[in-house]
């Protein structure tokens, strides 16, 4: 029964396109919470709700106008803080609140919010069709060739730019290519859960993955495998609890980050209990001869 | 005559309206190893900075291995650093084998290049270690590991020991010793710890915000008159002070009769 949802069409571009998703974005936050960029996701998906409210507007496929936005905010953002000296969370609310007020006044120019409108809000993967898909593919490969080509300089530029600056990395043009590719990723990912859950699909598996207490390539693949695993079985848990895919992805990523917090508190705590039985029985024992 | 590795004329730079250095010249020729002593807050780091390329504006000249730091940034890529203060997150997840191998990025790698600067600092069972999970003073190996793992022609450090006990300062400063005397490295070290300067540099460099003193390491502390005069026109009298403490006492402890 499990396997013949696999045989619906609209249910393989789901997962394809899910997992694909899942794996951009994973790689992307990983970068953004080890930055402290976290909100950014969100920042991000606001400001594309104003560029897919333009979209509407002018009848042009949304998806692209909010692609131009995004990037463009993006943009804006680091050269605002770059500028200013604004404290990052300042700069990601600046553009959150002013993105999603775009948005609003344009949506009530055009006569309220239809069917298109909430499908981007809250996200519709199982209404992924064939464009969409093609969309997806070809953003997520742009993304990952990009980063394949950036991945060690930018590891190097997160774990400190000064450094990685002596070292004589283009600090400033690796990070302006990062927020391009960010933007990208978070539009691309909008089918997937939707403007307003766009940032746990970034920061969930990533900071699950941290827990686990593993060196960068690790954590990036275990980061990859919660975010793939939680897609999979989110898509499958709503088709037959008959529930919003994006809210079954979203809480099984939250699930498996409580398991993940839960197993490693037992652990350390085993650790402590064992450290001080040890300690105990040197004491009990007097010193070694 | 030895080749000449950094040659600093008439430095200038401030930040906003205010010069944090001011019309610094000094040179280091290959094998040297130049102690940089000052107060908080003398412009040691921003010429440091300055010298390796992060801060650009500012008046006079720099160059490295005889060339213009401004015309050419490939310099910087024979130059290792030790930052003052460490900027690195401990939580970051990296193992002591991917952030040495940071020291490599741009350049040709070799994993048995990491390995063996791993070795050399000591740390080989702590490789696959996150760094998180070190002490202070295996981090800053970490830090040493990674400045040298590309085998730079110069090594600079500010303030490297700041944070870690005195066991781990020892073993430091034997790395560097070692790495002057026997692998020839230049090196340029600011630091607090007089001593160290004293037993580590053959040169020695006294600064706040202006050079007060550039010469011969036992010049300056053989004589008493000229770092006396260096001192007080640099404000680290305080300096002076611990540092006569410390010899008093070790002097007195070594002959407790005075004679």
């Amino acid at each position: 029964m499990a396997l013949e949802i696999l045989t619906y069409g609209f249910m393989q571009r789901a997962l394809i396109s899910g997992i694909i998703i899942a794996v951009i974005c994973s790689i992307i936050g990983l970068f953004l919470v080890l930055k402290r960029h976290s909100l950014f996701g969100d920042a991000m998906s606001h400001v594309a709700f104003g560029g897919i409210a333009i979209g509407l507007y002018a009848n042009v496929y949304p998806i692209w106008t909010a692609l131009i936005v995004s990037v463009l905010a993006g943009l804006g953002m680091t050269k605002l803080r770059e500028v200013t000296k604004i404290p990052s969370d300042s700069a990601v609310a600046v553009l959150l609140s002013s993105g999603l007020a775009i948005g609003i006044v344009l949506i009530s120019l055009s006569g309220g919010f239809n069917l298109d409108l909430f499908s981007f809000l809250f996200g519709s993967i199982l209404l992924v069709n064939l464009q969409d898909l093609i969309m997806i593919s070809i953003v997520s490969g742009l993304v990952l060739v990009t980063m394949s080509l950036i991945y060690k300089k930018l590891t190097y530029v997160t774990f400190d730019e000064e450094q990685a600056a002596v070292g004589g990395l283009s600090v400033r043009n690796i990070n302006y290519l990062f927020i391009v590719v960010a933007s990208v990723t978070v539009i691309a990912s909008i089918r997937l859960v939707g403007v307003l859950l766009i940032s746990s699909l970034i920061v969930l598996p990533n900071i699950t993955a941290l827990a686990m207490g593993k060196g960068f390539k690790k954590t990036a693949l275990i980061s990859c495998g919660i975010s793939i695993g939680s897609v999979i079985i989110g898509i499958i848990i709503s088709y037959f609890a008959n529930i919003a895919p994006s809210g079954a992805v979203v809480l099984t990523e939250t699930m498996i980050f409580l398991i993940a917090l839960s197993g490693r508190f037992l652990i350390n705590k085993n650790r402590q209990t064992k450290s001080k039985i040890e300690s105990t029985m040197d004491l009990e024992n007097g010193p070694r001869k | 005559m030895p080749n000449e590795i950094v040659s600093v004329e008439n430095l200038s730079f401030g930040y906003g309206s205010s010069l944090s250095i001011e019309n610094i010249s000094f040179n280091v020729s290959e094998g040297d190893f130049l102690g940089i002593i000052g107060p908080n807050g003398a412009g040691k780091t921003t010429l440091f900075r300055c010298i390796l390329g992060v801060l650009g504006n500012y008046a006079g000249s720099i160059r490295l291995f005889g060339q213009d730091i401004k015309s050419n940034k490939g310099l910087l890529k024979r130059v290792g650093y030790i930052p003052q203060k460490r900027t690195i997150e401990q939580e970051f997840p990296v193992t002591v084998q991917e952030a040495v191998s940071f020291g490599l990025i741009g350049l040709r790698n070799s994993s048995n290049t990491v390995l063996s600067a791993i070795t050399d600092v000591g740390l080989d069972e702590l490789k696959n270690k996150r760094i998180g999970d070190l002490s202070g003073g295996q981090l800053q190996r970490v830090l040493i590991a990674k400045a040298l793992v590309s085998n730079p022609d110069l090594l600079i450090l500010d303030e490297p020991t700041t944070a870690i006990d005195k066991e781990s300062e020892k073993k430091f400063y034997s790395i560097l010793r070692e790495l002057n005397e026997d692998r020839k490295k230049t090196i340029i070290l600011s630091s607090h710890d007089l001593d160290a300067i004293k037993k580590l540099s053959n040169k020695i460099a006294c600064v706040n915000k202006r050079l007060f003193f550039h010469g011969n390491v036992h010049e300056f502390f053989d004589n008493e008159k000229l770092m006396m005069s260096a001192y007080l026109e640099s404000s680290m009298q305080a300096h002076m002070h611990s540092h006569f403490d410390a010899e008093n006492s070790s002097d007195n402890k070594a002959d407790p009769n005075g004679a």
